[in-house]
């Protein structure tokens, strides 16, 4: 299983001060698989994101991508590796429209100084349909007059824009209905099913038990577990997160 | 890909219902005018109405980047006086080429737009206290530098060419356009053409729509912030080179309230105070307006302090049908 991972953190620790927010924390995905990563408020699980997304540095412990060990200081660091994160709130300028943002940062210059519209435009749209992103009425239709699912499969899209091999993506489905979460769960899934690693964060069970196939529970900075999502239940995880072990699941009891 | 033909401007169509409001006031105030007084419609009328507007209209192109990032350029007045001195300096008292005190002038001003983005960008003053600064610091040196003395360009009589002559007038005889009016929508077209075409102006709108996101997108907004602001600049050195040609000479107390005028126009526009929102051709008609209302009240007999009421009260009431507008 080690072999096939695309991410895998050893070890790995970060304090903030008087306060251990991670310690020694094991963590892996592969490509192709949906992982979850659960916990309750103050577990650590944005600390471990921001670690890997380069906003922090760990403290210790070593972090290891395609089987090679790495060093990830910067945000850039995490993008050259082809690692994105889609953040909960801040992921879109509204008043653009759904190619500028798709392009934000990144934008195809035609010489000398001017924008490549359309190829930025034609790209864009194929991103969308290899996603099967189709809802929208015009991709030079402004973010803010989209619907909270197709903002949210926009930040998505334009994370995977980019050759990226691993999304992680923090409360995708926070601020959804429910058609909207439907939505945005089976974008999450098709993105495994290219062969990209996903890590979703998410306080929904329901949601996990949707689309993950494993989940790493965190508690109190520590992963307590790592299991097959098919092998447990939500009662199960809900112990887990709260009391730190797994219970009535044979060889996993601690 | 029918997307691709439909729609190449539609980041703007929220804008385009306000702008047409804009241009129905502008044709309105025109009509209304032109019935009160036959004077108004007249081609030497018209002429002086564009001739007003230009060092407004160019002070107001770069207002529009700086407000479209949410941010505020107080300083672009007596930045422009700052600059209408320097170019004075260059040619009168150096003796310098005119074309080599027209760069001067621009690069007063590009520079000091620059110094507003860097304190701004990098120590984190907010922009209406860091160009509040900056329009001391600008007026104070104008006085300086000219000793409290106008500088008068009576040896340089090609330099007051640069607004007043016609180079369409001598292509098209009788048809005597100032250089000054062509000057304002050239560089009005080059303005629109930036914030449209280039990645600065994709990042003008991104930062004042969504400062937050645009960083975590990879954009280095410290050096882009810093751009727009020296850029906003160089339209205050621009219009300081068009003042100083216009008067032929340079006025070191003159430029307090050009600022007001200039975000008035800006706002008359469309464009939003709170970022993300605007356009050029929004920011030239808000400037025209205000200068046919001033023109035409003008033409009527009405005292100048009353016209003062009005364009107060007329950027009070544009913004107010933005926001009917959104409420929608």
């Amino acid at each position: 299983m080690t072999d096939s991972s695309l991410l895998e953190l050893k070890g790995v620790s970060k304090a903030f001060g008087a306060v251990q927010a991670l310690s020694e924390v094991d963590f892996r995905v592969r490509a192709g698989e949906v992982m979850a990563l659960v916990g309750d408020n103050g577990a650590g699980k944005s600390t471990l994101i921001k670690g890997v997304a380069g906003i922090y540095s760990f403290d210790e412990g070593e972090i290891y991508f395609d089987g090679a060990r790495v060093q990830i200081h910067s945000p850039k660091d995490a993008a050259s590796l082809g690692i994105e994160v889609v953040y909960q709130d801040l992921a879109l300028a509204d008043n653009l429209d759904v190619v500028a943002n798709m392009f934000l940062g990144r934008e195809r210059i035609r010489k000398p100084m001017r924008l490549d519209e359309e190829s930025m435009e034609v790209a864009c749209t194929e991103t969308l349909q290899s996603l099967s992103v189709t809802t929208l009425r015009s991709v030079r239709q402004a973010v803010a007059g989209l619907s909270g699912g197709q903002r949210q499969a926009i930040a998505v899209a334009k994370a995977v824009m980019w050759n990226s091999r691993l999304v992680i993506l923090d409360e995708p489905t926070a601020a959804l209905g429910v058609a909207q979460t439907r939505q945005v769960l089976d974008l999450v899934r098709r993105l495994a099913d290219k062969g990209l690693a996903v890590v979703l964060i998410s306080h929904n069970l329901h949601d996990v038990f949707e689309v993950a196939d494993r989940i790493t529970v965190l508690r109190l900075g520590r992963a307590v577990i790592e299991v097959m999502a098919s092998d447990t239940s939500q009662q199960e995880i809900v112990h887990a997160i709260t009391a730190g072990t797994l219970r009535e699941v044979p060889g996993m009891v601690n | 890909m029918e997307t691709i033909l439909k729609s190449k401007n539609s980041l703007f169509r929220s804008d385009a219902t306000q702008k047409l409001m804009a241009f129905a006031g502008l044709i309105a105030l025109f009509v209304v005018f032109s019935i009160a007084s036959p004077n108004f419609f007249q081609f030497s009328n018209i002429i002086g109405i564009l001739l007003a507007t230009a060092v407004n209209g160019i002070l107001a192109l770069g207002a529009t980047f700086v407000i479209i990032t949410a941010g505020i350029d107080l300083s672009v007045g007596t930045v422009m006086t700052l600059s209408a001195v320097m170019t004075g300096v260059f040619i009168t008292v150096m003796g310098l080429p005119v074309y080599v005190g027209v760069l001067g002038g621009l690069t007063t001003g590009a520079l000091a737009g620059f110094i507003n983005g860097s304190i701004i960008s990098r120590m984190k003053i907010p922009p209406f206290v860091a160009t509040l600064g900056m329009l001391y610091i600008a007026k104070g040196l104008s006085l300086v530098i000219s000793g409290l003395k106008p500088v008068y360009f009576n040896d340089t009589p090609s330099f007051k060419e640069i607004a007043m002559g016609s180079i369409l007038g001598k292509i098209i005889p009788g048809f005597e356009v100032p250089n000054a009016v062509l000057i304002l929508f050239g560089a009005a077209f080059i303005a629109h053409l930036i914030l449209n075409k280039t990645v600065l102006g994709r990042y003008t709108y991104a930062i004042g729509s969504n400062e937050e996101a645009t960083r975590l997108s990879g954009v280095n907004v410290t050096f882009w912030k810093t751009a727009i602001y020296a850029l906003a600049g160089s339209f205050a050195g621009l219009g300081g080179v068009m003042i100083a040609a216009r008067l032929n000479s340079a006025q070191p107390a003159l430029g307090a309230g050009y600022e007001l005028d200039a975000i008035a126009a800006v706002v008359i526009g469309g464009t939003s105070l709170s970022g993300g929102e605007g356009t050029i051709l929004g920011t030239i008609i808000g400037a025209f307006i205000i200068s046919v209302l001033t023109n035409g009240l003008r033409i009527l007999s009405v005292p100048q302090e009353w016209q003062i009421v009005v364009t107060g009260t007329i950027v009070i009431l544009a913004v107010y049908a933005d926001i009917l507008r959104r409420r929608q």
